[in-house]
């Protein structure tokens, strides 16, 4: 027996209260009809004895205490999945939106998925190369790794993700394995959506994408859904049709806000900065869906992108994202501000799996040290610069003058790179080893003799 | 009577009862027809409130809940050991086996193998009156731990009336029969369950004079703990915490580790689980899985299990400390337990107290801390606890609640910067924030094991480095090169102390473990290296003669060069200090 429920009891932001439900099962999934037979779904948040909450994902306009009509559906938030969905858009809440017709699902997955069992996963070791020499020296990306983009307003984080999916050398070395990219808009400009989607199309991966859009006017409690249908979706390429997948999620940033504002609207203890207490819990549930499992041979890798407001890393959303996933790239505002592209602040980024996915079985022998060396030397650059900053240039010890001077050559010629410029691993590994030379021998005191006599080029130090 | 008791709310993991009266605070109960394991959290007239350690997702109102009677406890015997379990012991290679790659709802496997055959040896014939912590039965659960099985702390003294011969049995058979004061039979098998919220109890506290030896040279010669002591890790992101916590796990002398992933990434518990599987403990040349648990509750896993992973881990970490052995747990990372709790209290409509966390975080805290310690176990042996836990401060801001908390009940401070990690500068211990308050316990033993000046060299190189701390703000502020030679010296020693000794490598082979003797006779060069250098100073021969010949480099090197069995190799060093400063002052 389907039951229609009449009316609801009560309205508040994105929620409505129904009374005397039976039935119901927590997290079901329901259908709305409004009397001018607009159809609406919505989810049960809450259960109190007859009466239950539900979240309204087009939010609750024009719905009034007795103009709607309420189905259960009897099912969880489930994704219709497919092989077809490749290629094909989405709104935020997984309904197609290309005009191309339902999906003819061949499995069904709840989209909040399970958490991978940790004795089932496999530690990720294969290197992406992705022909960006900042990114594949000093933060190797690891495939099955989420190394997100922390960014900031008018950064060019966009055009870096789009140059990483274009160059990513995703499939295996012997050219196995089919790969895909994730894409999900998450209240995101128009503009920014389609020239994820301009790029895709002119790099010709536009068959093996699957976007999910929900633009920056779109119902928020949909965004909250975008993420985890854009996972369900790659959890199924990869693990059920052993594709690569690449997921792509911009703005978290504009996720978590809309976490916000209906944590509040349920009238939830707020954290900091308003976000709920459970941010951390609800990016983990996200951010965990990456990796590589026993027995499977797709992959999950995730680059998020976040803008954090006012550029500062302390803000909930990058502090709590940086805890979870395993490094991160930042992009630095004042080398952006010199017109230096990709304006990757290589100090604060990092990569947490690089260091067993290099080396002398996967990229060079010399590649750990190298990159300590570049560390260590371009973070002794900027105490040079500080103390230049207080006595000036002239003043510096000689020591201190040649930091500067690598500090230079290090931002105009090893960060900066062009946007279709695809440098092979040994080109950045020896052009790390050019700069570094323009420093005294001695100073090298992260690179062993071996490497130094192998590597290091005489004369270049004046 | 008991299926009257059905579901009637539902928020996130927390459900409601109505009208309940069989249920006792922190009960443990099953919810529903898939039986999700649950605990009782809160009890008034109209309605019983629990946490329910699974996703909710699916529940409807109405179904049944099952009491069981007792608390959440764990169940404690061999083949916990080399294991990895979830926060509420259950063991996640069965769970894989059951459900696969992802973690299904409702597993009903039993936390210990029950048809693994131990070799046991009995060591009580009948007519013994045995009292609790006695141990009854022996075990060999791996080649590097010995499990004694001990009669329970819950009967205080009781006589055996029957014992199984020597042999092999599964950890559900009887092996004992023995009759309590009161004249009540109990069967003994080789485990028991205790509930994890209650600490074991213990005979007597003592103050430990023996150091933890973790092989990290920051920590054993800086700031070290005891062995009973309790350590906090607090850093932001990035920093390091849980690769210093892996160094720990790896080399640290306890017998037994205890590793809580609470709320962390699966990828790293991975990594321990692939890692420890190859390493050998230097000490035993056993493999580190032999002596190690694995607690894992990944940040995606329930968040009401995260909260309990921390009390089933220091539950773990008792039982084996009842059995005499030295336990240390590695908690990573509290702040998740602790937002755990945030979570939980927010969906219980706590009043909050500072930044949303609960009022009674403090109290919780000090709790979990205060059962750490050195003890003489009720069997009159001798164990120890130690607990290191990570502590992730938002924004890397140390004046969270968290942070501040935990430094009021732990005694030792490795504070994380984030400036020496950007640097790459490992372990990036901040040493001016850091601080120990065990160092007079240890003195005697410092002494006794290492000679008198250990603690000599120790206060020579803390004092160069407070030194060039306050030198630094000059530096800033006009450069090093108008500094007089002594404080030039100072800086140059300070530089190697900070390369050549704080900074340690953990992918080197032999860096990454550093044997106390060597970690002394390293601080001996340093030292040496300074008293002659003053010679130098003293003369009014410029310094840059002395650091042109390379000399402290050389130094900074030692680290690579002299192999952890080799440390007649610092009489060569030694000797060429002599050389070089005096060939300097010669010239």
């Amino acid at each position: 027996m389907i039951l229609d429920y009449i009316g609801v009891k009560e309205v508040n932001g994105s929620l409505i209260v129904i009374d005397n439900v039976e039935n119901a099962f927590y997290e079901e999934t329901v259908d709305i009809r409004l009397d001018d037979g607009s159809m609406r779904q919505g989810r049960i948040v809450q259960m109190e004895g007859k009466r239950v909450v539900i979240q309204v994902f087009e939010g609750s306009r024009e719905i009034s205490l007795d103009n709607t009509r309420t189905r259960l559906r009897g099912r969880a938030m489930e994704m219709p999945l497919s092989p077809e969905m490749l290629g094909r858009v989405f709104n935020g809440a997984g309904d197609p939106i290309d005009g191309l017709g339902d999906i003819y699902p061949e499995q069904r997955m709840n989209i909040n998925g399970s958490p991978i069992n940790p004795v089932s996963r496999v530690y990720p070791r294969n290197y992406i190369h992705t022909g960006i020499s900042s990114i594949d020296t000093l933060m190797t990306l690891i495939r099955g790794q989420k190394l997100p983009i922390f960014s900031g307003s008018g950064m060019q984080h966009n055009e870096l993700a789009v140059q990483i999916v274009r160059q990513a050398n995703i499939t295996d070395a012997e050219g196995e394995g089919k790969f895909a990219i994730v894409f999900a808009a998450m209240g995101v400009k128009n503009d920014v959506a389609d020239y994820f989607r301009r790029s895709f199309d002119e790099s010709g991966v536009l068959q093996n994408v699957v976007m999910f859009l929900n633009l920056a006017d779109d119902p928020i409690i949909e965004r909250t859904l975008t993420p985890r249908c854009a996972l369900t979706t790659a959890e199924y390429l990869a693990f059920e049709k052993d594709m690569h997948v690449l997921v792509i999620m911009t703005d978290m940033t504009a996720y978590a806000e809309a976490l916000r504002e209906f944590s509040s609207s349920k009238g939830e203890i707020p954290g900091r900065k308003g976000y709920p207490g459970y941010l951390y819990s609800d990016l983990a549930s996200l951010y965990e869906r990456a990796g590589m499992v026993h027995g499977k041979k797709g992959t999950i890798t995730q680059l998020p992108i976040l803008t954090m407001p006012n550029d500062d890393v302390t803000h909930p959303v990058p502090d709590l994202t940086g805890y979870i996933t395993e490094g991160q790239i930042s992009l630095d505002r004042s080398l952006d501000g010199n017109g230096i592209y990709p304006p990757v602040g290589v100090l604060p980024s990092l990569s947490r799996l690089m260091k067993d996915g290099i080396g002398k079985e996967y990229t060079r022998e010399d590649h750990t040290a190298l990159a300590d060396q570049l560390f260590a030397a371009y973070a002794k650059t900027m105490e040079a610069r500080s103390l230049a900053s207080v006595i000036g240039e002239e003043e510096l010890a000689t020591s201190d003058k040649r930091y500067i001077q690598f500090g230079k050559l290090f931002e105009s010629r090893f960060i900066t790179q062009g946007f279709n410029e695809n440098r092979s691993i040994e080109q950045s590994l020896d052009l790390g080893w050019e700069l570094l030379s323009t420093l005294p021998r001695v100073e090298l005191d992260r690179v062993k003799e071996e490497l130094l006599d192998k590597y290091y080029v005489e004369g270049l130090c004046k | 009577m008991e299926n009257q008791n059905v579901i009637y709310g539902i928020n996130g993991p927390v459900v409601t009862v109505k009208n309940a009266r069989s249920f006792s605070m922190m009960e443990m109960v099953y919810v529903g027809h898939e039986r999700l394991v649950g605990e009782i959290i809160g009890i008034n007239d109209k309605f019983t409130t629990i946490q329910v350690y699974e996703e909710t997702t699916g529940l409807t109102l109405g179904e049944p809940i099952y009491g069981t009677g007792s608390p959440m406890n764990v169940t404690l015997g061999p083949g916990i050991m080399s294991n990895i379990f979830d926060g509420i012991e259950r063991p996640l290679k069965e769970i894989a086996k059951e459900s696969g790659t992802f973690i299904a709802r409702g597993s009903t496997a039993s936390a210990l193998d029950q048809e693994k055959l131990w070799d046991v040896t009995l060591k009580v014939k009948v007519g013994d009156v045995i009292e609790s912590g006695k141990v009854y039965a022996e075990v060999p659960e791996t080649l590097s731990v010995m499990h004694k099985c001990m009669l329970t702390p819950l009967i205080k003294k009781a006589t055996v009336t029957k014992v199984q011969p020597n042999g092999k049995y599964k950890v559900n058979d009887t092996v004992v029969e023995v009759e309590d004061e009161t004249g009540q039979k109990h069967e003994l098998s080789l485990c028991q369950k205790w509930p994890i919220r209650n600490a074991r109890p213990v005979a007597k506290r003592t103050t430990s004079t023996v150091p933890l030896i973790t092989g990290q040279r920051i920590m054993d010669a800086l700031y070290p703990i005891t062995k009973g002591g309790t350590a906090c890790i607090p850093g932001a992101f990035g920093s390091g915490k849980t690769m210093t916590q892996h160094q720990l796990a790896k080399w640290c002398d306890a017998d037994i580790i205890i590793y809580v992933g609470c709320g962390e990434r699966g990828n790293e518990m991975t990594q321990v689980l692939e890692e420890f599987s190859e390493l050998i403990d230097p000490r035993t040349n056993r493999l580190l899985t032999d002596r190690t648990v694995l607690i894992a509750n990944t940040s995606n896993m329930p968040v009401a299990a995260r909260e309990a992973s921390m009390y089933t881990g220091i539950t773990l970490a008792e039982y084996y400390r009842d059995m005499g052995y030295d336990v240390a747990m590695m908690a990573d990372s509290t702040s998740r337990w602790a937002e755990a709790l945030r979570e939980i209290s927010g969906r219980l409509e706590e009043m909050p107290a500072e930044e949303g966390f609960p009022a009674y975080l403090p109290s919780r805290l000090a709790e979990f801390y205060e059962r750490a310690g050195y003890v003489h176990n009720i069997n009159g042996t001798e164990g120890s606890i130690s607990v290191i836990g990570a502590v992730s401060p938002a924004g890397g801001d140390f004046s969270e609640p968290v942070t501040q908390n935990t430094m009021r009940f732990t005694r030792c401070f490795w504070a994380l910067d984030k400036s020496l990690a950007y640097s790459r500068h490992f372990p990036a211990i901040d040493w001016m924030a850091s601080y120990t308050e065990y160092l007079n316990d240890l003195e005697a033993w410092y002494i006794q094991e290492l000679g008198e000046e250990f603690l000599e060299y120790r206060n020579v190189i803390n004092n160069l480095l407070q030194e060039e701390n306050k030198l630094m703000e000059i530096v800033k502020l006009v450069g090093a090169d108008v500094l007089p030679d002594d404080q030039k010296l100072v800086i140059q020693i300070a530089r190697v102390i900070r390369i050549g000794f704080l900074q340690q490598n953990a992918f080197h082979q032999e860096d990454t473990y550093v044997p106390i003797i060597k970690q002394r006779e390293m601080m001996k060069v340093i030292v040496h290296l300074y008293n002659k250098s003053k010679q130098i100073v003293a003369a009014n021969v410029p310094l840059d003669d002395v650091l042109a010949t390379g000399l402290y480099e050389d130094v900074i090197k030692m680290k690579y060069e002299v192999p952890n069995d080799k440390l007649e190799m610092f009489d060569d060093i030694i000797s060429n200090i002599d050389r070089t400063i005096a060939s300097v002052l010669n010239a």
